[in-house]
Order: structure tokens, then sequence, then C-alpha cells
């Protein structure tokens, strides 16, 4: 039993976070690697850079770079926010305390994530 | 030489506030900032700070001096003014008691909190248990800690966190029983520390090195505690 | 005083270094309500500094080593007024005291077998004396002191001992059968007043080594338990013998390790001239603390000593080597380069005998428990107070303490007093209670600081006292010398008594604290200048002029100092352990 848990840290261990900030960082890499590699290898034109991430493959390819960096960006603005969003700095914030305010910001993140995910995974597999 | 020190009274001050005390420094020699507090509080009795051993063991009178934490009684004023000026603050993050004392009771529950004792429940041998000088070298480092504070107050994640992130030095002692070849609660000790805050919030800036009198590392060990739960999970 | 906040332990021990914090290890695993009152945080205490090691003849170095050679060293270096009975208890269970604290975890250094090391330390022998240096003192590298010390607190923490952190012990409170009942006491953080009742106080205070201007001690280390003691009437035994270690860094005083020694180093003058091959030919700088130290002494009397002002001689490492200084001497070297300005691995260190050790105290058995002499001379206890480490006077360092012994006091006498409280507790003992004028008379002096409106400052009272004693009482005494230190202390004892605390405020007052200190140095100085003066002859490190000799006829015997009447009356040294002949008095030559 870990001695410090968090409700919104949704029981995860700080391991398998460290874990999968670093793993996500991967795929990110790896993906942003074969962007670069597109940009700078093709003469880029809507018609060409969609021809290029409407492979079958790149569109796998795509939803696992969107669900890192959905995973990843997730863990780094919950951290950010159990970090900064304290008691001490914010005495009764909203709701009557900083963790009300918190649960708004991580609220605000998690919707924000969401529905970039969503909106991202439809343009991708909108194309071909 | 001018001295500035951070002035605070629970009983008579609304505020803290910075009091410059004149001290005249003798001739030729290089003294300590703890001499130069003595001297300033023969000046003025009612400065109040720790000190006790005066030759950097104890670890009282870890300060912020000229920005920066240290123990006043093992640095030398020559290299800690700036500008002919010695500017002297209790350690950032925690409650100022009064002055330059302030309320430690945060560092030392996160100390406590890594059971920071010899734990192995076998009956005891009749003399001493064996450990190689190799297992024991592998405590150099760690041991040596004073428990002055000076890391961990100056570590941003310990400010955030001072009640869930144990901390540079409570960390450094969690990774001397870890490393230590006769302590048989290594799982036990590891599950404690798997949690979002208490490892995890180091960020590896290293501050907590950086401030260490001791020359100490606990970058280095709270790194090589991320390698065993790594290592216990898999 | 009722008003005042009332704490009730089973056991309160007033003092958080290793011999109290030992000895609350023992009361607290026992299942009664233990608290330890300290006026640091218990790691910053005084046994943090102790460097060199813990002497113990546990037969890692010599597997026949036999623990009744350390007790024969000890009787010797004791210069034969250590108690038998005690030195030879210490002895037989110090090899039990040791393994526990390494079963706690204390990080000793190693062998290549595993075991615990040993390094030679000053005043060790095989075989009696005749069997040449032994290395019989455990070592964690040169900080075994910080190493017992966090281990102890550690394990405190472990068996769930009370920490009253820095608290402030004020005066014991003593009912009308002059038996102790508690303290009084002050939380530092707030300024409160508070009256803790025990069913056992044991002092735990450390030493005074701040009565000297010049000092290897840390500035708390004023005296507070002798204080205490004396201000209720109890007596302090052997108070005049002060150990001067040889070996303090020039101008800053801060301790530099025998086990420099133990390890090879030696001591050189200006011409550099290994200069204890003259004094001491066969143990030569592993000679006796206190005969090191006059040898300095005599060098520098005689104009070859070293640096500009010939005040100094100098300490030589460099000849082992970085690999070994690294491995062996980290913390010396760190000091040394701090402090003197000097790396050991190339230059010599500038050393003085500076004052580091208190052999008295109050005087105790082997239970810990405080004597005081009835009309006829008797022993007799002190009703619930007991006494432990430097503060107390059991006595196993008689005249002269040799290097590695005062841990070893610490844990088995810490141990031994717990043991000792757990039996009585067991037989029952019940809280007793003080009257409205006992709980006054332990306030008094606190409010006569906080009353006072007029009057001298503190530091430069203190400033004076420490003088005195560094000018009159120092390695060598002369009747002269010490007649006008006692004329002057008189003297202090007046202005101090009239002195005047300028900051009355409440939190974290320490203008207060070193008020009420300067009160437990006095009590300490008077005592010591007056046995002093009284003790005629020379024995350890009590060496005066005018009796050079060792007198067994008149003064093989304890001394001991009753404040009422600043009385010294003498006490018999025990010449009788339990399995064993005695050691007779016999020439100390090293």
């Amino acid at each position: 039993m870990a001695l410090v848990t968090n409700v919104t840290s949704f029981g995860r261990t700080g391991l398998s976070d460290f874990v999968l900030q670093r793993v996500t960082a991967l795929v990110l890499g790896a993906y942003g690697l074969c962007l670069v590699g597109f940009f700078a290898t093709t003469d880029v034109s809507h018609t060409s850079l969609a021809a290029f991430l409407g492979g079958t493959l790149m569109q796998w390819f795509s939803t696992a770079a969107i669900v890192a960096l959905a995973v990843h960006a997730w863990i780094g603005m919950w951290t950010v926010g159990t970090d900064y969003i304290r008691q001490h700095a914010f005495g009764a914030g909203l709701g009557g305390s900083a963790f009300g305010l918190r649960l708004v910001y991580q609220f605000g993140c998690v919707a924000a994530i969401v529905v970039y995910m969503a909106w991202s995974l439809t343009i991708i597999w909108g194309l071909a | 030489m001018k001295v500035s020190i951070y002035r605070f009274d629970p009983d008579a001050d609304e505020k803290a506030r910075m009091q410059d005390v004149e001290v005249e420094l003798p001739e030729g020699r290089d003294l300590m900032v703890l001499d130069v507090l003595e001297l300033a509080k023969s000046r003025d009795p009612s400065i109040a700070y720790r000190r006790s051993c005066r030759e950097g063991v104890c670890g009282s009178d870890g300060m912020n001096i000229n920005g920066k934490n240290g123990l006043a009684c093992i640095t030398p004023v020559s290299e800690a003014a700036r500008g002919g000026k010695l500017v002297l603050r209790p350690l950032p993050g925690l409650p100022v008691i009064r002055d330059l004392v302030v309320d430690m009771s945060a560092f030392f529950r996160q100390y406590e909190r890594v059971k920071p004792y010899l734990i192995n429940d076998a009956p005891p041998p009749a003399e001493e248990r064996l450990q190689s000088p190799e297992d024991r070298a592998k405590l150099d480092g760690l041991y040596e800690c004073i428990l002055c504070a000076c890391c961990s107050t100056s570590c941003p994640s310990f400010w955030w966190n001072p009640d869930k992130f144990v901390g540079p030095a409570g960390l450094l002692q969690a990774y001397r029983f870890l490393a230590d070849s006769r302590d048989t609660a290594t799982t036990e000790r590891l599950a404690e520390l798997e949690d979002p805050f208490s490892v995890f919030r180091c960020r590896g800036i290293m501050n907590c090195v950086n401030a260490c009198p001791r020359g100490l590392n606990p970058t280095r060990a709270i790194g090589k505690i991320r390698s065993m739960l790594l290592t216990e999970a898999t | 005083m009722s008003r005042l906040r009332r704490m009730e332990f089973d056991g309160l021990i007033v003092g958080g270094g290793g011999a109290g914090m030992r000895a609350s290890l023992q009361l607290a695993q026992s299942g009664l309500r233990t608290a330890v009152l300290s006026k640091v945080f218990p790691t910053r205490s005084h046994t943090v500094s102790a460097q060199g090691g813990i002497t113990c003849a546990i037969g890692s170095d010599d597997p026949d080593d036999d623990w009744r050679w350390h007790m024969y060293d000890t009787v010797k270096g004791s210069d034969y007024i250590g108690d038998q009975d005690a030195i030879e208890y210490m002895c037989s269970v110090g090899p039990q005291a040791v393994f526990e604290l390494e079963h706690m975890g204390l990080p000793f250094s190693r062998t290549e077998t595993g075991r615990i090391y040993q390094r030679p330390f000053g005043g060790q022998s095989k075989n009696f004396g005749k069997g040449g240096q032994a290395s019989r003192t455990c070592a964690a590298e040169d900080r075994t002191g910080h190493a017992l010390l966090h281990t102890l607190y550690q394990s405190n923490l472990r068996v769930g001992t009370t920490f009253l952190s820095e608290w402030f012990a004020v005066d014991l409170v003593t009912n009308a059968d002059g038996a102790v009942v508690g303290v009084v006491a002050i939380e530092i953080e707030s300024g409160e007043v508070v009256f803790i009742q025990s069913r056992a106080t044991i002092l735990a205070t450390g030493g005074a080594g701040r009565i000297y201007a010049s000092t290897t001690n840390a500035l708390m280390n004023t005296g507070d338990g002798v204080g205490m003691a004396l201000r209720v009437g109890v007596p302090v035994q052997d108070i005049e013998m002060w150990q001067f270690h040889p070996t303090g860094i020039h101008g800053a005083g801060v301790l530099v390790t025998e086990g420099c020694r133990g390890e090879g180093g030696y001591l050189i003058n200006a011409d550099g001239e290994r200069f204890m091959e003259r004094y001491a030919p066969t143990a030569k700088d592993l000679a006796g603390r206190d005969v090191v130290a006059r040898s300095m002494i005599l060098e520098l009397l005689d104009g070859r000593g070293a640096g500009p002002d010939k005040d100094h001689v100098l300490l030589k490492l460099d000849h082992l080597g970085a690999d070994v200084l690294n491995a062996r001497l980290p913390g010396i070297l760190e000091l040394s380069r701090t402090f003197a300005h000097v790396d050991p691995i190339t230059e010599p260190i500038p050393v003085v005998p500076t004052c580091h050790y208190m052999m008295g105290g109050i005087a105790t058995n082997v239970d810990g428990q405080a004597l005081t002499q009835d009309a006829d001379g008797q022993d007799v206890a002190v009703e619930g107070l007991y006494a432990v480490g430097e503060v107390a006077c059991v006595s196993v360092h008689g005249a002269n303490r040799l290097g590695g012994n005062s841990l070893l006091d610490l844990v088995v006498f810490g141990r031994a007093t717990g043991i000792h409280i757990e039996e009585v507790m067991r037989q029952g003992v019940s809280y007793r209670e003080p009257g409205e004028d006992d709980l006054d008379r332990a306030t008094a002096r606190l409010n006569r600081w906080d009353q006072s409106s007029t009057g001298e400052g503190v530091a430069e009272l203190k400033r004076e006292l420490q003088n005195t004693m560094q000018v009159n009482f120092g390695v060598f005494r002369t009747e002269e010398h010490m007649l006008a230190g006692i004329e002057t202390l008189k003297d202090l004892r007046r202005r101090i008594g009239a002195a005047h605390l300028p900051d009355k405020s409440r939190a974290f007052n320490t203008a207060r604290l070193e008020a009420l200190e300067l009160d437990n140095l006095l009590e300490v100085a008077e005592a010591t200048a007056v046995v002093a003066e009284g003790r005629r002859e020379s024995r350890g490190a009590h060496a005066r002029d005018d009796y050079q000799e060792r007198d067994d006829e008149n003064w093989l015997c304890h001394s001991l100092y009753f404040p009422a009447d600043r009385r010294v009356a003498k006490r018999g040294v025990n010449f009788a352990p339990k399995t064993m002949e005695a050691f007779q008095p016999m020439e100390r030559s090293y």
C-alpha cells in the first residue's frame, strides 16, 4: 500500500506514470521523426500530406501517437496541477479550497485532452 | 561589515523585516558566517538562530546565506558575502518560528516516514552481523547526512508538496537502508515509495546536491531508488 | 505554582545524546512511558562530534583480545582513581553493548572478513601492558559518534520514545524528603514553562567544556545537569579532572581525533622532531592524553613551538598517503581544510591541547543511581535521580579518560541504568508529589532572570568566566593562580546573580537560554576551582606545579564537592572488582 494516494491519480503508481511518460515520449519521438522525414523529402501539399497520413499503416501510427500524446499530457498536466495548485498558494479557492480549484483545472485538462483526441482521430480516420 | 538579518518575533511582529547590523570583523582572519552571527548577537542578544557544534557535524545552523542554503559554521564569510554584505534568511519553504529559526516538523515527518532504521527480524548472532567492506562501502555518501535540511528546503518539489514528497534528505536515508546488506525489508520499503509523490516528484534538478554542506548526492540516491523500483516491478 | 502545565512519564531522560538515548531505548522497549527532553534536536547532541571510535575488546583485530586487558589499561589510564567494579562492568559488558549497536544498524567500518574494524588508540595494550600496542577501538570511519547517535535516535523512533525536542530543563524538582520528582522545563518554541513529573529522572546532559575559552566542545555544552544537581545539593565527584585533548586545531578548537595518531600520525615540534619519543619512549604518541598534552605544553614552554608565535605543535599525517587518509580519516581532511586551511595529505595540522572532556560529574553506582554521602560519609542514593554519560562519574575514567572509552561509557551505562530502572519500576515506584514550595524553588532562577531590569549582560560575563578558567585551571595548575581564580569566580557569582536579561520575549528566546546556561557554567566552574585547589597532588589530568607527585597516601580517593558549604570531602575508590583481583596502584609510565 502506498503511503500517499490522491483521488485524482486514479490509483496509478508513480512508477507506472514514470514508465508511461517515457514510453509515450518514445512513441511521440518516433512519430515526430517520421513526420520530419516526410516534410524533408516530399514536396508538401494537402494532397501529398493526406495521401501520406491516409495509408493504413500511418493511420495506426497516428492513432498510437495521439493516444500517447493524450496519456503524456494528462500525466504532465496532472503533475503540474498537484505541484502548483496548493492550499498555501491559493488558500480557500473555488469550492472552498485549492482542492476544488484543482478539480476544476483537472476537469478542464481532461475535457481538452478528450476533445482534441476525438477530433484528431476523426480527422485521421476520415482520410482516404 | 553590514549583516542583514531576517527578523520575526511571532508575539511582537505582524510581518517579518530585514534588520541591518553593523559588525566589526577582526583583521586578518576569515571568519565563518556563524562567528559573524555571534558577533551580531553580542550586539543584539534578541537575534535567534540555532547553533551547536560549530564544526559542521550537528546540522543545527542551516540557513539561507546570500541566497544559498548552507551551514553558517562552515561557510567562510569571504565566500558568502556579496558586495561586502551578508544577507541571512531562514531556510526557505518552512514556517518561520522566529528570526532564522524554522519549524522543521514537516522535514522530520518525511524522515520518519521512510522507516529510517535497520529492519532485520532474524535473530541476531551472538557477535556482529558480518558485512563485507564492499557492502559497507555502499553506505558511504548516505549515512553521513546530518539532517540540516539544506537540501530539502532548496527543492521546489519539497516546497510544493512537503506533505507528500519525501524530499532529498529523507530519500537519501531511504536509500541508506535499501542499500544496507543487513536490511531485509527491501520489498516493503519500495512498496511504500512507489506512489506518484514520494519519490517521483523528484525532477532531477539537483538543487539538493548543490546545497548539501556535506557534499552528499541525494539525486543519485533517488535515481538508484527509481532503478530498484523498476527492477522490483519487472 | 499549580498553574504550571503538568506532564507525566515513568522515565524522563534529560539530554538526547548517546547516553540518554541508550537509556531511553532500554526503557521504551520495555513498555515504560519514556520521554527524552533535549535542548536541541537529539541528533544535534554533542555525541555527534565523537570521531575515532568506541573502545571494546570484541576480538576482531586480535581474536585473543581480552576485556581484562582493556580493564587494565583503563585503570592505569585513570591513574588509579577509577572505580574498579565499574570499569570491570564496562569492559566486560562492552562487547555485548557494541554488538547490539551493530544489530541496530550502526555502519561500522569493516575488516576483510566482514567484522568490525578496530584501530589503535592511546593507552591501549595487550596482556596487561606487556604485549605491546593493541587495536581495540571500533570505528565507523572517523565519524563513529555521528553514526552511533543517529543509530540510537533511529532505534528510539522505532520503539516509540516520546521526544521533547528543543525543550530546556531549568531545574530539578525535589520534595521535602530530598527525592527528585521531576523537572521544570521550558518548551523553547513557545516559551511555555512546564512541570514534568517522573518516577525516575535521568540526567544525561553531557559535559561542560564551555567553562573554558578554548574547547573542542559544542557551544551548548554548558554543564546543565551538573548545575541542576548542585542547585539541589547533590554533590559532584572528581570535578577538578578536566581532560585536555592533545589535538585541537590551533585557533579554532575543533577536535582532531586521536585516531590520527592511531593510524600512524605523530606530533612534531618546530624543529620537525618527533618529541613524544623523549617523553614516552614506549607508547610515544599513543601515551595517555594527559601525558601527551603535558608534553606538548612543555615543548611550547621550551620555545620549540611552531608558527610565528611558537604557540602550537604540528600533527603530521602526510606520510600515511592519500589513500589511507581518504579511507580512514575523511572527516579530518574536511575539518583541517575548513578550519586550519591545511590539507593533511601534504601538510601537517597545527594543534594545541584543548579542553575536551569532564571526567568528573555526579557520582553514581553501576546502576546509574546518583549518590551522595550521609553524615557518616556513607554512600546513599538520591531517590528518583540517575545520571549517565559525561555528566555522571561512575567512575570509569578516574583522573584521565582513555580515548574511545567515552562512547563505551555512554552505551554501557545508558543501557545498565535502563535495565535497573525497568527492574525498579516492575517492583513498583509511585509518582512523588512536590509541594508548592518545591515548584517555586525550581522556578526561582528563571523568575529571577525574567524579572531582572538592570545589570550586566550575559555575553561579557560568560567571556570573563571562560577566560578565568582558561588562565587559572588549564593543563598546569599553580596555587597562586588557582586562588586568584577562585576569587574572580566569587566575584562573578555575585555579578551573575545580579545580571540582566533584556529580551523577555517568549518564542524561541535563545538569550534566555544563554542566561540560564551561564548559571550552570558558573556552578561547574566554581566546583572545579575549589576542588582543584583542594587536591594537593598531581594525578592524571590534574597537574600542579607545587605538588608534582601523585600522593597515594592522602589522595588515592575521589573528591566530592558539596555546594551548600563549598566543602571538599573524600570518597573511597572501589578496589573490589567482582570476578578478579584488583589492580594495585603502580607508577604510571608509557
